[in-house]
């Protein structure tokens, strides 16, 4: 029997750890079907997916779009620049339209906080959340949160810091939720400017030098300084930044020997990770844009499947 | 319904020499091990598999290579049962192109099962053949597949089910029917 009762994928912190574990199991088997030759199953045969991205992506939206392939549902792919959005349409009447065309889930990429779930009240098919402004982006967190247990064969009582921009990063929402319902000891630092004004109420610890965040950390998580969102100056210069709070060969001896290196991409090479380190051997950027796939799958599959069966029940 | 209801139709020791002879049957039919390779469909095809593979070492003293097939993601009623299945892994690290299958389960009933185990196992590759290895046959099939060994016949009612316990998955090595009521 299933452990899976939700319509939506929108927040991790809304999810239980039962509920996490049984995204994560799901995944596991999932994995499998990526290495094969004939890289496709049927589970998920005439259905329709629609993704809504109203923001620039490459690894989400190709992830989820071979994740669906690969479960053999057809893909729709929206994106804002080319759409009626344009035309001044809402967002909510975007969505009612296509769901009105009889797609079976909606995947949906949005600037604005809390989007997806307002789009999930307006529609009645299954919303998942491939990002929302600096919210969340929960099908990041899980497949991190796959890499690391994957590695490290456990999540509990890791010790896990999140270093670089937490204010603007849903990754690290996500990530922050996700890793303390199981178990794990999560750090964030990052420069005072870039921790968001209420980040005490996050089960985290929260330090600013970047040495009590490596030392004796399993796992280190390092996110991209968001470029396009540094108008209003948050450091002073990026060379500042780097100095500060970049990781190379040097600082992450501080860290635990077999220590894990993450970044959620695109990378900014030699600002917030050196080259050496993203290439080196404790590096697992790569595998985690190969879970991505895998936890994707499990996320449509779990959501996607059971959509008949919701609707007998109401 | 009351445990009496329960009948016993194979023991330990049954289904242990049912697995012998039908491992005897494919060794003789496939002219030994060359190109032979056995793949359990989970769950209990898995357990019956691995003891299938024990039994021809033995006799043979040759290992065949073994796989678990896992055909949640292939199943025709998916959307209509009311509940979801958990999908668990698949676990063939070999190729079956050209190799002589033997698919094995431990009950065969409608078929279907064994009709997604053919898709599923096709995804894999190109199998020189396929035979397909059955514990207990109990009838009512709804395709046409048939099995080329069977452990046992067993005529049953459609109210009735077929429980196989293995050790491994369960305390002991038994089969058994029950009634389940009216259908």
């Amino acid at each position: 029997m299933s452990d899976w009762k939700k319509r939506d994928l929108l927040t991790l912190e809304s999810l239980d750890k039962d509920e996490i574990n049984h995204i994560l199991r799901t995944a596991e088997s999932f994995k499998e079907i990526s290495t094969r030759s004939i890289k496709k199953v049927p589970a998920l045969r005439g259905k329709t997916i629609a993704s809504l991205f109203f923001e620039a992506s490459t690894r989400t939206r190709t992830s989820f779009e071979l994740a669906a392939k690969r479960l053999s549902a057809d893909v729709v792919s929206i994106h804002s620049s080319s759409s009626s959005v344009l035309k001044g349409e809402s967002l909510i009447d975007t969505a009612r339209n296509i769901e009105a065309m009889r797609v079976d889930g909606i995947i949906i990429r949005h600037s604005s906080a809390g989007a997806p779930r307002l789009l999930s009240a307006k529609v009645s098919v299954p919303v998942i959340n491939a990002g929302d402004g600096a919210h969340e982006h929960p099908t990041q967190g899980l497949l991190d949160i796959f890499t690391i247990k994957q590695k490290k064969k456990k999540i509990e009582g890791l010790k896990v810091s999140i270093v670089g921009d937490i204010l603007h990063s849903r990754v690290a929402r996500s990530n922050i939720w996700g890793l303390s319902k199981l178990g794990a000891k999560v750090c964030v630092c990052g420069p005072a400017t870039l921790l968001p004004p209420c980040i005490e109420k996050f089960p985290v610890r929260v330090v600013t030098n970047l040495k009590e965040a490596l030392a004796g950390a399993d796992v280190v998580i390092a996110l991209r300084i968001q470029l396009e969102r540094q108008k209003e100056r948050f450091f002073p210069t990026l060379r500042e930044y780097s100095r500060e709070y970049g990781i190379d060969k040097e600082n992450i001896k501080l860290a635990k020997r077999d220590v894990l290196i993450m970044h959620p991409g695109p990378v900014n090479r030699g600002i917030e990770l050196s080259q050496d380190v993203i290439d080196g051997p404790r590096s697992v950027i790569l595998e985690q844009v190969t879970n991505g796939v895998a936890v994707r799958m499990a996320v449509l599959y779990l959501l996607l499947q059971k959509e008949e069966t919701n609707e007998s029940i109401s | 319904m009351s445990l009496n209801d329960n009948k016993i139709i194979m023991d330990k020791e049954q289904i242990k020499r049912a697995l012998f002879r039908i491992s005897h049957e494919v060794l003789e039919k496939n002219k030994g091990t060359k190109n032979l390779a056995i793949i359990g469909i989970r769950n209990k095809g898995a357990y019956l598999a691995a003891r299938m593979a024990d039994y021809i070492k033995e006799i043979d003293s040759k290992a065949v290579p073994v796989g678990i097939l896992d055909i949640t993601l292939y199943r025709d009623d998916l959307t209509t049962i009311a509940w979801q299945p958990v999908v668990r892994k698949t676990e063939i690290d070999f190729d079956i192109t050209g190799k002589n299958i033997i698919l094995v389960d431990d009950v065969l009933f409608t078929g279907r099962t064994i009709r997604c185990a053919l898709d599923a196992l096709i995804d894999f590759g190109r199998p020189k053949n396929i035979q397909l290895a059955i514990l207990i046959d109990r009838g009512h099939r709804e395709l046409p597949i048939r099995a080329d060994y069977v452990g046992k016949n067993v005529p049953t009612s459609l109210n009735e089910t077929v429980d196989v316990s293995l050790i491994g998955a369960d305390a002991v090595d038994k089969v058994s029917v029950r009634k389940v009521g009216k259908q």
